[in-house]
């Protein structure tokens, strides 16, 4: 019961804070230096349709593949604390109760459309809202379709870490590119700049999110088949 | 009340309801979920922070013109960050789940009372 009040106590008290917060609080009415300079520069120097991506992928693209890294590191990690839950295939409990006929059809229909939908989204991410990890995400969840299916489904786990492997050591080249032939590492410029809005320009901002976008589907589609493949001891 | 202040309050008791739920629940489960509201309360507020009444979003399509961008458009740099912060919010809320898979295997309960080593 003192612990109930403590944790109400504490939370009025963050309450507080936050009405005060909240009382005085005026919306900008212009953009302060760092985002007016991502505003005027974004076009005339990456050539990118979203300013968003240009900030992740260009002007902050050390932090995304730090950001990368993290989810890397996450995959592994839940890889490594579930790996000794994993059941072998002999001895395995009584199989799950088959999903319905719609949800099997339906899936095998709507499985290779999410994965398209992924894959647009990442390619256009300086172009549209979106990009690498939304669409790497969406990938993900259409691993989730046909995991829930068929929860005995058995994904190679040796393709999704080549996938997720090869596309980090490219995004470092890219990077290691744009040092030799650009401004610094992870610069976007050595590729020409392109028609603004098209498919093929912002230099190698597409090129980059598409890998950011593999290395993230890959390594979501990998904790969802831990998470997945880890059963009870019996 | 403005769209903003909406946005912001409904962020802020996002944060309250899913600290109330984390700090008084026992099901570990239920102490994941509440966490993952409290995150979602964050970036709400982050994003509403960014937002500035009258403009746009950050993509200078035919909406924008690359040499108005200054004055239409919203500031990109948090939703930069909220982008960030869903993601790395994500693998939090993975390693959470399958730690408590562990604990579950462990101990065959999610009671978060019945784990007192590391009590004082």
């Amino acid at each position: 019961m003192t612990n109930r009040l403590l944790t109400v106590a504490f939370l009025a008290g963050l309450a507080v804070i936050f009405i005060q917060l909240l009382s005085g609080y005026a919306p900008d009415t212009d953009l302060n230096l760092t985002a007016s300079y991502y505003a005027n520069q974004t076009a005339p120097d990456l050539g990118a349709q979203n300013i968003v991506t240009g900030i992740i992928v260009t002007y902050r693209g050390l932090d995304t593949l730090g950001e990368v890294t993290v989810l890397f590191l996450t995959a592994a990690i839940v890889a490594l604390v579930l790996v000794h839950g994993r059941a072998l295939e002999a001895e395995r409990g009584p199989k799950p109760f088959p999903a319905g006929e719609l949800l099997q059809t339906g899936s095998r229909l709507l499985a290779p459309m999410i994965l398209l939908l992924g894959i647009y989204v990442f390619v256009n991410g300086h172009l549209t809202p979106g990009g690498g990890f939304q669409g790497g995400a969406i990938v993900a969840s259409a691993v989730l379709l046909l995991l829930l299916t068929d929860p005995m489904r058995r994904f190679s786990h040796r393709l999704i870490s080549r996938i997720e492997s090869t596309a980090g050591l490219l995004f470092v080249a890219i990077g290691l590119l744009g040092l030799l032939f650009a401004g610094g590492f992870l610069d976007a410029r050595f590729l020409p700049q392109g028609w603004f809005g098209a498919l093929f320009s912002a230099g190698a901002i597409p090129l980059i999110y598409s890998l950011i976008g593999l290395k993230v589907g890959a390594e979501f589609s990998s904790m969802l088949l831990s998470l997945s493949e880890t059963e009870d001891e019996k | 009340m403005s769209l903003v202040t909406l946005a912001m309050a409904g962020g802020f008791a996002l944060i309250l309801i899913g600290l109330y739920g984390a700090l008084n629940n026992r099901n570990i489960l239920r102490i994941i979920i509440a966490f993952t509201l409290a995150n979602t309360g964050v970036h709400l507020v982050l994003v509403a922070v960014g937002y500035m009444p009258g403009r746009t979003a950050p993509i200078l399509d035919a909406a924008v013109p690359v040499d108005q961008a200054n004055a239409l458009i919203i500031d990109p740099v948090p939703q930069a960050l909220v982008l960030t912060a869903i993601v790395i919010g994500l693998g939090v809320t993975a390693l959470m789940l399958a730690y408590a898979l562990r604990l579950f295997a462990s101990r065959h309960t999610l009671d978060i009372s019945k784990f007192t080593e590391l009590k004082w």
